[in-house]
């Protein structure tokens, strides 16, 4: 069945996803849906321990099992130079352990077999002699004397990574010292991991014969993806090709390379037989790359009326045993610096320590741009307390400190030109909606009846689009994006870009920019991702950089193909080009509006009748390197009544208004709201990766680790403010993120707010019914 | 525990209608007879372990979750999944809707999600928002919080109780 056609001029509707056809028929085409002739299975061994030296491991009995084709350990590994492997952050990490493992279920042998069960059945019989070693768990302790060193092969025989501080630290000291009015409040966020439902997985399928090796791949970012492999493999790049399919949610997850990747590639060059690893839920959450796990301390300086005057953050980062962040390289702790907010900081500093601790690799920017979240959750948390320090309604104080619609572009402390954005106008319509000021009159009425009732708000900056190439780059590559478009005959069109959606829509979006800009519908642009031997190059889907950077790449692809138009419409209409002119769907004789050609008129002339020395076709490609980030924003009410008997915590309203510039299609955003959302819900309430002292990880599968179903979400109610970007082709900000980003702070402060006229002025997340019990016990509330 | 022999056992099915056959080792999950033996690849595994829904079919009319479902249990039953829905080139109303109100995103959990509304809708096709929350709450979806599900699931409901065609 057909998409249906859509309207002319599509940017900004509501057009239906392109997608979604087959994936409503169950007919996408997920990597685990993949099979190829002669495919042999793998299975990783993993650690029980969090610590351990490896003394010995015996494959006899793993070999035996019928099937089998190849065990492989760390040690075989080490004979190619490929028992480590560079991170992304720009460490290095292990992809079979030699020596030690440093983290529970850590990647100790790979197993291949003729099916799923065998490789299984064997990777159960390999049997590895550990001497299990003291694990350390705390970030704090790993920074002591005493703790010990867990990173061996390093020069710095300590656990602290790196060093990294943004800001002037003795201003900042001083504005502090001097302010009448100064908070301080310990802020945590705690490992998470951003578990979609489909896990990781790869078919590596090397063809000996041709020497080409196709990869397939649950990837957020293919072309990346393909460099590092011919980096750590030393294949000749043009001899890979990675295949991105249906991506089964991403959020992060899937940017960085894994051990199973490499011993997935290592075991097909070396049997010359395609080979397919899938994780296993465990394995996902355990093992590939987990977020947050920041411990950070604020300190805000204030006038006795509230402006605020200067910003002070240290924060502890948990990187596990290897740093395995996928930041951009010059930016450790991400774009944390963003960390002022939508506040108008005179001064400020932060500083981030990156510790190793024996646990599981990270940390990715789980639905967010690069601790975005963690600086976001810090400054709005730190807000509350003023406000409460103040005893100043949270609206009120934050009025007084937005950075105003005439600043923009707004230079931060901590150097960032914020593009625009109109935040009290976002705020107030979030009031509006949820009918502030009734609503605290109604806190007030239900207090009095002993009813624990609280109000959050977060009104948050977000920075994503990385990023500009004279600051970003990953492994030295700029992250700039990309679009190709190729305009056929009959005026259909496939455009290929270097990012790769995981559920957002780019099928749809994009299609949407496309056609708008060449008077098309929609239903007549195909789009592609994913394949790097087609696609252009790019640098993914993550940090809500596809509109900002890809989205921008397709525009200003379209007009290049427009320029190249006009001067066959202006052929065809036997005029010269610059009598000629678009009016938004067709090219127009300029003052004889009844003369025009549509693109499909021109589209057929390229290939026909192009005019005379004029090379044929009609197709361009743009690399687009975003001059700035783009800084969407958004204000968010959360409403929370407090069960004083369980102390369970029920979110009556949320009320969420968001700014993300231009909006391309309102029913996608909403969407991506949404989802958002309730992740940040779960973030609140219930996501968390804990571990034990011996470093057992305690959330290892959706039993423990608990995400939100459909009776615990709350029901959102959305709406949005419209400020473009100033610098982007067609003023769109990115949406994806700011949800997740901007909504955990507005839970907590609600609680907060619930429990304050107690003397609470902080909950630590994720906000368990217990530990709400608890506080309320402590208090004497708990009924 | 494992001599290297494993026993062979023949699994008869009806699958969205049609009879279907196979010899697979006796320990085989229905999932995975769904997916690898059988092909039909729309039913997805997400946790291997009840947890996601993601692999949820419906096993003589009811929701099952086929990972947890040993292929042998299902002999001489029916089985429907995600497959079946559409008849005769027309979307079902459940499909229909899902696509209307964008009740999808990465489409992973998609299936399980409209295998397990299926049920709900022959049962209860108009059944109110805290059922339908209910009903889904064993179906874990991370992309689209929910809301656009419940409301395609209303409004296919809907058409289903006004044409009684399920
Ligand atoms: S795969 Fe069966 S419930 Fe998750
Ligand atoms: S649409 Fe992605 S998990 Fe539900």
């Amino acid at each position: 069945m057909a998409v249906e056609a859509t309207e002319a001029q599509p940017l900004g509707k509501a057009v239906k996803r392109k997608e979604d056809p087959r994936l409503i028929r169950g007919q996408g085409r997920y990597l685990d849906d993949i099979v190829l002739p002669n495919m042999l299975y793998m299975a990783l061994v993993r650690s029980p321990y969090a610590h351990a030296r490896i003394r010995g491991i015996d494959v006899e009995e793993a070999l035996k099992v019928p099937g089998v084709q190849a065990v492989l350990t760390g040690e075989d590994l080490a004979q190619m130079n490929l028992h480590w492997m560079p991170t992304l952050a720009g460490d290095k990490q292990m992809v079979l352990a030699t020596g030690k493992v440093l983290f529970q279920y850590q990647e100790v042998a790979a197993v291949v077999a003729d099916s799923r069960a065998a490789a299984e059945d064997a990777a159960q019989k390999v049997q590895v002699d550990y001497e299990p070693l003291p694990a350390v768990v705390d970030p704090f302790f790993a920074l002591t004397p005493d703790a010990p060193i867990l990173r061996e092969d390093r020069e710095e025989k300590s656990n602290h990574i790196w060093h990294w501080e943004v800001g002037d630290k003795e201003a900042t000291d001083a504005a502090l010292a001097g302010s009448p009015v100064r908070i301080k409040e310990v802020i945590r966020m705690p490992r998470v991991h951003p578990a979609p439902i489909e896990p990781c997985g790869c078919i590596a399928d090397y063809q000996k014969a041709t020497g080409k090796l196709t990869w397939y791949v649950t990837s957020q970012a293919p072309h990346a993806h393909r460099t590092v492999l011919a980096m750590v493999s030393g294949l000749p790049e043009h001899m890979i090709h990675v295949i991105s399919p249906d991506v089964g949610g991403g959020f992060g997850n899937k940017v960085p390379v894994y051990p199973g990747y490499v011993c997935a590639v290592v075991l097909s060059l070396k049997l010359g037989r395609p080979v397919k690893w899938v994780e296993t839920r465990t394995e996902n959450i355990a093992t590939t790359n987990f977020a947050r796990d920041y411990h950070m301390t604020a300190e805000i300086g204030a006038t006795e009326d509230g402006r605020v005057t200067a910003l002070k953050v240290s924060t502890i980062a948990d990187h596990g045993a290897f740093d395995a962040a996928a930041d951009p390289t010059r930016f450790p702790a991400g774009l944390f610096s963003i960390v002022t907010g939508s506040y108008r900081f005179p001064v400020a500093f932060a500083e981030v320590d990156g510790v190793y601790t024996n646990k599981a690799p990270g940390g990715v920017a789980y639905r967010c741009s690069f601790r975005v979240t963690e600086a976001s959750f810090l400054i709005e948390r730190a807000m509350q307390t003023l406000a409460l320090k103040l005893n100043m309604d949270p609206a009120e104080l934050r009025r007084r400190n937005f950075i105003q619609p005439d600043e923009f572009p707004y230079q931060s402390a901590l150097g960032w030109t914020y593009d625009s954005g109109n935040y009290e106008s976002t705020l107030n319509k979030a009031l509006a909606l949820v009918d502030y000021d009734r609503l605290r009159q109604e806190q007030k009425e239900r207090r009095e009846r002993g009813e624990l009732v609280g109000i959050g708000l977060s009104t948050f900056t977000e920075i994503v689009g990385a990023g500009p190439s004279h600051t970003f780059d990953i492994l030295g590559i700029k992250m700039f994006d990309s679009c190709e478009i190729r305009v056929h005959p009959t005026g259909k069109v496939i455009a290929r870009l270097g990012t790769r959606h995981q559920g957002q829509g780019h099928e749809t979006t994009f299609a949407q920019i496309i056609a708008h800009e060449l008077g098309l519908t929609a239903s007549d642009v195909l789009i592609e991702e994913g394949d790097t031997d087609t696609a252009p190059y790019g640098l993914g889907t993550y940090a809500s950089r596809s509109t900002p950077t890809a989205g921008g790449a397709a525009a200003l692809a379209a007009r290049r193909i427009r320029q190249k138009a006009q001067q066959i419409a202006a052929h065809l209409l036997e005029m010269a080009p610059e009598d000629v002119e678009w009016d938004g769907s067709q090219f127009v004789a300029k003052g004889l509006p009844s003369r025009r050609v549509s693109m499909a008129e021109v589209a057929l002339a390229a290939y026909t009748n192009v005019p005379p020395g004029m090379e044929p076709g009609l197709e361009a490609t743009y690399y687009y390197d975003p001059p700035n980030l783009t800084f969407p924003n958004g204000a968010y009410v959360a409403v929370v009544s407090i069960d004083r008997g369980t102390g369970q915590v029920r979110v009556e309203r949320f009320v969420a208004v968001d700014d993300c510039g231009t909006v391309i299609n309102p029913m996608v955003v909403e969407g991506q709201v949404h989802g958002g959302l309730t992740e940040g819900f779960g973030i609140a309430f219930m996501q968390e990766i804990a571990f034990d002292e011996d470093g057992n990880c305690l959330a290892p599968n959706f039993m423990e680790y608990l995400v939100p179903t459909a009776l615990e979400t709350p029901r959102w109610e959305t709406d949005r403010t419209e400020t473009p970007s100033p610098h982007h082709p067609i003023g769109a900000k990115g949406v994806g993120e700011s949800p997740n980003v901007g909504s955990p702070a507005a839970f907590v402060n609600a609680v907060v707010d619930a429990l304050s006229p107690y003397g609470v002025t902080n909950v630590d997340i994720p906000m368990f019914p217990w530990k709400i019990w608890e506080i309320l016990k402590t208090h004497g509330l708990a009924l | 525990m494992d001599n290297g022999k494993r026993q062979s056992v023949t699994v008869r099915v009806q699958i969205n209608g049609e009879t279907r056959e196979a010899a697979v080792e006796s320990r085989t999950l229905l999932a995975y007879f769904i997916r690898d033996t059988l092909g039909l690849t729309g039913t997805h595994v997400g946790c291997d372990t009840t947890s996601c829904g993601a692999c949820t079919v419906l096993l003589d009319g009811v929701p099952v979750k086929s990972c947890t479902v040993l292929a042998v249990q299902a002999h001489g039953h029916q089985l429907e999944t995600v497959e079946g829905l559409e008849q005769d080139g027309k979307l079902h109303p459940l499909q229909q809707a899902f696509w209307d109100n964008h009740g999808l995103q990465c489409g992973f959990c998609t299936p399980g999600m409209l295998m397990t509304a299926l049920a709900l809708v022959r049962q209860e096709p108009l059944a109110d928002e805290e059922t339908i929350r209910r009903a889904i709450s064993g179906n874990l979806c991370r992309c689209t919080g929910y809301m656009n599900i419940v409301k395609a699931i209303r409004q296919a409901g809907r058409t289903v109780a006004q044409t009684q065609e399920v």
